[in-house]
């Protein structure tokens, strides 16, 4: 085995290769072209035939405009919650928390070691009608009597803020962590004011971990389905709720298979106009 | 700051502006420990419930402490089979994906060769598609292949090995690009063939990023939601049974489940950092 390496060195990295490469062939780029195949059939369970049926697209778009605005609408929100929350968290851990560092950093990674589904459930029991923090809204009139947080927008868009936070949190950690303090040592020498320090030193430093748990954050929430499906109504409905339905309640694969390609093409579409605000080598540097 | 203020007479800050640094630095402290706060609770929500005597169906309503659930964690028709069919595909997945992303990461980092960048962009692309399409793609495949593939443990285990091998494969690479080659060198220098020089020396060299990496993999694949849904059938993981029960009522049983789930991780991440930190001290001590 040695002397065949040896005599064939330029075939040693696609063996290496070949079976990883082949499983994601196989699993991933494929299905993915049975996805196109499928989002163009047109007819009915089980009978689908291939009629390069266009019109998926519209009409998905045309029929569920409502549910595909909300997704990105609150995978936005969600995302600059969590940057506006992480950043303080992040930053305090970086250049505070000395020997704390990594019991923190296990405390930022800790939701993820509970099942995503029952970490959701859980603010079902803390948002609940009859729990603590209803009744203290209710107590100080912010929520009427009858008012309630659960079945609400407020209650998905907070469901996806905690569930993603990780996401935003660890990237924005990594570029923090790596800032030379000697840096801001020598912004304060120079009579930068703290401020000018943040903004000038450390803000412009830590914008690769901002673009990089923005992306992490955004892209799977706005393709999530379970907090709008455990935490909100039908008013609360995602694309993501409406392609599962659509595979896996009424078998309806074009429909399904063509607006899985719109929320695609919508991801990539904001991710384009996103690159041109921070600058295309942020993007992939 | 302060110390490099006070020593230049002409900065010295008053009194005001010190107590103002001081209430800033502890701001942020307290605002910390509230963030930290946010993170627990509903992972301490999930605990207490565990120890719940709910009155009705409903577990939302702390009635009475009880260990009752622990020890009947059984109780609930299906949970014991959702949860071993979760362990089972995640030890299965792990170990394939494990293999297989570290075969991967070896070429990209040690090789030059045509197709590299492409190889790069098939690793990165499942990362960055929703889950929902990965899991709904898969779906069509299987699908249209009915005579291969029946909706079952089998096309389970086929999705998770493909969305976890990526994360090995950036977890290992990561490892690899620190790697002395010259330990490798001296090995063959010494008469040791290559596959010796892999057992002998590159292995136990990549072991822990290989360690992290299944660590990673089981704990995506155990807690996996989307994917598990579209391509399962009749199969029931743990996630899957949640996602049945939950819209009738969840029983505290579940909240026992994920606690222990939650317990174990907790104790392999503590184990995982201990390991390094000890043998980074072995390290530096042997040097």
């Amino acid at each position: 085995m040695g002397s065949f390496f040896h005599r064939h060195g330029a075939f040693t990295p696609y063996l290496l290769l070949a079976p990883g490469i082949l499983w994601l062939a196989i699993f991933f780029l494929i299905p993915l072209a049975f996805l196109g195949y499928e989002s163009l059939q047109s007819g009915l369970f089980p009978d689908f035939q291939f009629t390069w049926e266009l019109s998926n697209f519209s009409n998905g778009i045309r029929d569920y405009r409502e549910q595909i605005v909300r997704s990105f609408v609150y995978a936005g929100i969600a995302t600059i919650a969590c940057l506006v929350l992480a950043y303080p968290l992040v930053y305090w851990i970086a250049f505070r928390a000395g020997p704390w560092r990594n019991l923190f950093l296990l405390f930022i990674v800790a939701p993820f070691f509970v099942t995503y589904l029952v970490r959701t459930l859980a603010w079902l029991n803390i948002l609940a009608d009859e729990g603590p923090v209803v009744g203290a809204l209710r107590a100080v009139h912010i929520l009427g009597p009858d008012g309630r947080l659960l079945a609400t927008t407020f209650a998905v868009v907070s469901g996806i803020t905690y569930n993603f936070f990780p996401f935003m949190a660890l990237p924005l950690y990594v570029s923090l962590e790596q800032i030379d303090p000697r840096l801001l040592e020598a912004a304060k020498d120079l009579y930068a004011s703290s401020t000018q320090a943040f903004l000038r030193v450390t803000l412009p430093l830590s914008a690769p971990g901002i673009v990089a748990g923005t992306l992490l954050t955004f892209i799977p929430a706005a393709g999530d389905f379970i907090n709008a499906a455990l935490l909100g109504t039908p008013g609360q409905a995602m694309i993501g709720n409406v392609i599962q339905a659509k595979f896996l309640e009424s078998l309806d694969y074009p429909g399904a298979a063509s607006l899985s390609f719109v929320l695609m093409g919508l991801i990539l579409v904001a991710l384009l106009v996103y690159a041109r605000i921070v600058g295309s080598e942020r993007l992939t540097g | 700051m302060t110390s490099v203020a006070a020593a230049s007479p002409r900065a010295r800050p008053g009194v005001a502006r010190r107590a103002w640094a001081f209430a800033k630095r502890h701001a942020l402290a307290v605002y910390a420990l509230l963030a930290v706060g946010y993170l627990m609770l509903p992972i301490a929500v999930v605990i207490l419930f565990s120890f719940n005597k709910p009155a009705g169906r409903f577990n939302y309503v702390w009635e009475e402490f009880t260990f009752d659930n622990w020890i009947d964690w059984n109780a609930v028709l299906g949970i014991q089979n959702a949860i071993v069919t979760s362990i089972e595909i995640g030890l299965l997945a792990t170990v394939v994906a494990t293999a297989l992303g570290t075969l991967i990461a070896m070429a990209i980092v040690r090789h030059r060769f045509v197709g590299r960048g492409a190889t790069n962009l098939l690793v990165f692309l499942p990362m960055s598609t929703p889950e929902i399409v990965l899991g709904a793609s898969l779906l069509t495949l299987f699908l249209n292949t009915t005579a291969i593939f029946q909706l079952g443990f089998v096309t389970i285990f086929i999705a998770h090995v493909m969305f976890i091998v990526s994360f090995v494969v950036v977890t290992v690479k990561a490892r690899l690009i620190g790697f002395d080659r010259h330990l490798e060198e001296a090995a063959m220098d010494l008469g040791a063939n290559e596959l010796t020089t892999f057992r002998k020396v590159t292995l136990p060299l990549i072991a822990p990023a290989m360690l992290a990496a299944a660590l990673l993999g089981f704990a995506l694949s155990i807690d996996d939601f989307v994917i598990t849904y579209f391509n399962a059938g009749g199969t029931q993981t743990f996630p899957i049974f949640v996602w049945g029960i939950a819209r009738v009522a969840v029983p505290p049983q579940v909240n026992v489940i994920a606690s222990a789930i939650f317990i174990v991780a907790i104790a392999l991440a503590l184990g995982n950092v201990l390991w390094q930190y000890r043998s980074a001290k072995r390290a530096q001590g042997a040097a």
